[in-house]
């Protein structure tokens, strides 16, 4: 059996076993020991890969499998992984895993909160593993329905509206998607000759211009619906802030990935005329997601609005870089997701404790917890630090390698809009640091607080895997854009073949 | 008539036998005794059910009135094994005390109806076909009427007869049309001479409009949530499966056979029909409460999406459009056997009784929210797979705004199926609904409907055997 199909089997093995547990405990150790399995699949998956690289293995996707599902539509089972969803999967089974601990202490119907959880996960594994626009599809949807259940029922807050907007909102991306993959699924051949939905073999064929035209702002903007593209990104603030512990991380450091991800494999591969001829309008809307989402968090006195509001201008970033269309820039974006998804999830686990502890979100109420929880406020500065860019950690080798990426367009419009989403880099400094000082230094505000007890064992857990993989990223940075490089060949190889070149207004 | 002719209408034939069988059983039974007839009715529609499944040729029967083809056995077969679930569900409610003197009537009734589907289905000219429909109308009238002492129920007999009537003379005025300017009543021969001459589009337009009365379409469908609360759920859901299925089934069969020629006249209709349709079915089941207009209105919703597949007038339509009614009657079953049990244990209907249902019942909330889900078209339950393929048919004729409209309209849909889950699992309840357990044969229909959610979409075999005989406009 192919290495890859695991990746959905485990979390649905460990769903079953979760259902027969009878005990809390045993639940959530359940869910502990599946995810582990997967964490170390996910390892054992990168060094696979970096072997088989290493041995000269060229081809594009490597461990691919096949199976005929739908032999009439041609649908296929077809599994296949290049660098850069390696990097993915390796993100996800960690923020997976710290997302378990995070949640050791949900006590409401634990168990259906674990089976929600892994079925969410299942979903996100089998999307960045599938290679046929169906399966994808069908698990990108997995990955958003369970959402709903997971806010609405353990949410806090105005959980029933948050969970509502950002189900009907994600779906109705997902239905711009489905008219997308309609249209390039019809195109997806010369006329007369097999259609498919896979994958590579959409890219060998030309989608005609005129097509690509009226198809790719509706794969653009479904996939950026998830990805938190301005004006569509209001169901992620709600959303993150009303979710439980476990959902904002997996949600913010995953699920918005699928978005950038779908947005570059899906609509910028597959159509790189209209992606061409569209970007400026997409660059536009990116940009304002990038500064708005900044001057958002300044504002806001929730952690967790905060947060959500700095994902949005982090994720607004990835399909920034995306859109700018070149190799260095499209390297940014992927270390950018993997960056972004592990700090925002030790963000979101960081708040949820702190929560858990001082029964409040809003800044002003607390104060000088560096005193009394120290474990927990040191690592809330590294996250901080991380996400300001400092050197050293992720989020500056993220940033740096998209805005060279960005720099290598020379004209006027592309130089504002990069000044424009690089002026975000201050304005994140700003509202990091006011939260690390409002938040963390200063005197203890609250008597009560001086009993807070600091990290426990399981949380301990949840956020060193974290701050490892981050620290690891910053400080060795090479593996991971070599890996991710060797994949951006094919892609960037067919965006060589677009005869239209960039237009805009200006 | 020799044996074969007997083989190729064997469905008709047994199931008359069938009812007739039941009606002699129940003569010969003492008062006390008439439940016995349930069993041996279950166990008789099974073995019918599962003989259908026999292959048969092709053949045409009475001068061409009537014919069959393996493509007509699988869609009697899809109306077989819905009816046969509905039967099961319906087991707790007809053993009850109220129902015990009149139960056979039920399945002779039923069964009638169902006689009357199969000759439509078979029908090789308008004659053939106006009986059939006639014949499934209106013991299906006497059916909503069942629970006689109940206002509701009478009204809803006396509401659907009366529609029924009335669609039936706008059909029966299209066809004289069409007979008019054709000279024939036989299928074959119209096609040959259907054009686009303005009393062949008007006679066109009349048998859309007869058609879409039963269907359910707006502006035609103003009956269906009076009907649908009034009549006895167990009758509601055949209503919304087997009848809705087997009108569609017709109204697709008609137009590739008759009107292939004149294919972009219809499509336009059913283009404007199909986009009202999925609006206003929306629009009107976000404010239901109770659970049995909420699935009427969402009912009308689906069929809109099913005219999508009809419209396409391809191979790829007609296949999307019999897997879609097969995974419809399981999924609609499946939200309808729910309704039908705690309707049985309590007697509540609304959605509002249904709080906290999770915590008393989490088997029938579990299969209720995977019922909508397929509805709503979610995977991995089978409905995601039949409004996908449904959507990619109505893509390949190059229909993306359609498809466009369909999709934003799954998600409208979305929103009230939600609110149905948000009912069962978060909303907080002072009484919830106390735990029940159902009889088993009631939970045997639970659990085939489930079954059928979790495995038609993933076990591929099933769409592939309906591609292989279905057939489009040539």
């Amino acid at each position: 059996m192919n290495i890859l199909s695991f990746f959905v089997i485990i979390p649905v093995l460990t769903v079953v076993a979760i259902g027969y547990t009878k005990t809390m405990h045993q639940t959530r150790v359940a869910a502990a020991i599946g995810m582990g399995i997967q964490l170390l699949l996910a390892a054992l998956l990168v060094f696979l890969y970096l072997g088989e690289r290493g041995a000269g293995n060229t081809a594009e996707m490597l461990f691919t499998y096949d199976a005929l599902w739908f032999p009439s539509l041609n649908i296929h089972y077809y599994l296949g992984v290049d660098g850069i969803s390696v990097a993915m999967i390796a993100l996800t089974g960690i923020v997976v895993f710290a997302g378990i601990f995070a949640s050791w202490e949900v006590e409401y119907l634990s168990r259906e909160f674990f089976i929600s959880l892994i079925l969410l996960a299942s979903g996100v594994f089998g999307f960045f593993i599938s290679l046929d626009l169906f399966t994808m599809f069908l698990f990108y949807e997995i990955a958003v329905i369970p959402m709903y259940l997971l806010i609405g029922i353990w949410g806090s807050g105005p959980k029933e509206y948050s969970a509502m907007k950002l189900t009907l909102m994600l779906m109705g991306g997902s239905a711009l998607i489905m008219v997308g993959l309609f249209g390039i699924y019809f195109y997806s051949a010369p006329e007369g000759q097999q259609l498919t939905w896979n994958l590579q073999e959409i890219a060998k064929n030309r989608i005609p211009v005129e097509m690509q035209r009226f198809l790719f702002p509706f794969t653009f903007i479904g996939f950026g619906v998830l990805g938190a593209l301005f004006p569509f990104h209001t169901w992620s603030p709600d959303g993150h802030a009303s979710a439980p512990t476990a959902v904002s991380m997996l949600h913010a450091g995953v699920l918005m990935k699928l978005g950038g991800y779908g947005a570059f494999r899906v609509a910028i591969y597959l159509m790189p005329d209209a992606a061409q001829e569209q970007a400026w309008i997409f660059l536009i809307l990116t940009a304002i997601s990038v500064v708005y989402g900044a001057f958002g968090a300044i504002v806001q006195k929730d952690l967790k609005y905060i947060n959500a509001y700095s994902s949005v201008s982090h994720c607004g970033l990835v399909l920034f870089a995306i859109l700018m269309l070149n190799q260095t820039a499209f390297n940014g974006a992927i270390i950018q997701m993997i960056s972004h998804g592990l700090m925002t999830a030790l963000f979101f686990a960081l708040i949820g404790m702190i929560y858990g502890r001082t029964h409040t979100r809003i800044i002003h109420e607390m104060g000088g917890l560096m005193k009394v929880i120290p474990f927990l406020s040191v690592v809330y500065v590294i996250a901080g630090l991380a996400s300001l860019g400092l050197p050293g950690l992720s989020g500056f080798v993220a940033e740096m390698t998209i805005f060279i990426g960005a720099y290598q367009h020379d004209d006027t419009f592309h130089r504002i809009l990069t000044i424009m989403a690089t002026a975000s880099i201050v304005i994140t400094a700003v509202y990091i640091l006011r939260v690390v000082g409002i938040l963390l230094l200063g005197p203890i505000k609250n008597d009560h607080y001086t009993h807070l007890t600091d990290a426990k064992w399981y949380e301990r857990i949840s956020t060193i895997t974290l701050v490892v993989a981050i620290a690891a990223i910053g400080i060795a940075p090479l593996w991971l854009s070599d890996m991710i490089n060797i994949s951006l060949e094919p892609i960037m190889q067919k965006l060589a073949t677009a005869t239209s070149s960039f237009r805009s207004i200006f | 008539m020799n044996i074969q002719d007997f083989l190729l209408m064997r469905h008709e034939l047994v199931l008359v036998l069938i009812a007739l069988l039941l009606l002699i059983i129940d003569l010969g039974l003492k008062p006390a005794n008439k439940r016995r007839i349930l069993p041996v009715a279950i166990v008789l529609f099974l073995l019918h059910t599962l003989l259908g499944f026999f292959p048969n040729d092709e053949g045409v029967l009475f001068g061409g009135m009537f014919h069959s083809s393996p493509l007509i056995l699988m869609m009697k077969n899809v109306l077989n094994i819905g009816v046969f679930i509905i039967l099961l569900q319906s087991y707790g409610w007809l053993i009850k005390e109220d129902n015990k003197e009149k139960m056979s009537e039920f399945f002779v009734l039923l069964f009638s109806t169902l006689i009357g589907m199969y000759f439509m289905i078979s029908a090789g000219d308008f004659l053939m076909f106006y009986l059939g429909l006639e014949t499934a109308s209106i013991p299906l009238a006497a059916l909503s009427a069942y629970v006689h002492h109940r206002t509701k129920s009478a009204e809803a007999g006396v509401k659907f007869i009366l529609s029924s009537a009335l669609s039936s003379g706008i059909l029966l005025f299209g066809l004289s049309m069409i007979y008019g300017t054709t000279g024939s009543i036989y299928f074959t021969e119209v096609a040959l001479r259907i054009t686009e001459n303005p009393l062949q589009v008007l006679g066109l337009i009349f048998f859309i409009s007869g058609m879409a009365f039963k269907i359910s379409l707006v502006p035609f469908h103003l009956w269906t949530a009076d009907v649908y609360e009034g009549a006895p759920t167990s009758v509601t859901s055949y209503f919304s499966v087997i009848s809705k299925g087997a009108a569609s089934f017709m109204l697709m069969l008609v137009l590739y056979k008759v009107f292939s020629t004149i294919l972009p006249v219809w499509q336009q209709i059913l283009y404007a029909l199909s986009i009202i349709t999925m609006l206003i079915g929306n629009l009107f089941a976000l404010r239901q409460n109770n659970m049995k207009r909420f699935l009427a209105f969402s009912s009308i919703a689906q069929a809109g999406f099913i005219l999508l597949g009809i419209m396409v007038g391809s191979k790829l339509g007609m296949t999307s459009v019999i897997y879609f009614v097969l995974v419809y009657i399981f999924s609609n079953l499946g939200a309808f056997g729910v309704v039908i049990a705690i309707e049985n244990a309590t007697g509540k209907v609304n959605m509002s009784d249904y709080n906290n249902l999770y915590k008393t019942n989490p088997k029938l909330t579990l299969l209720m929210m995977l019922a909508l889900f397929s509805l709503a078209g979610i995977p991995p339950v089978a409905g995601f797979f039949g409004k996908f393929f449904l959507f990619t048919s109505a893509a390949s004729a190059g229909f993306y705004w359609l498809v466009l409209i369909a999709v934003l309209n799954a998600t409208i849909s979305l929103y009230y199926y939600l609110l149905v889950v948000k009912a069962m699992f978060i909303n907080k309840s002072e009484e919830p609904i106390p735990y029940f357990k159902s009889d088993w044969v009631t939970r045997t229909g639970l659990v085939l409907s489930a079954i059928g959610i979790f495995i038609l979409g993933f076990w591929s075999q099933i769409y592939e055997w309906i591609t292989r005989l279905s057939v489009g406009i040539l």
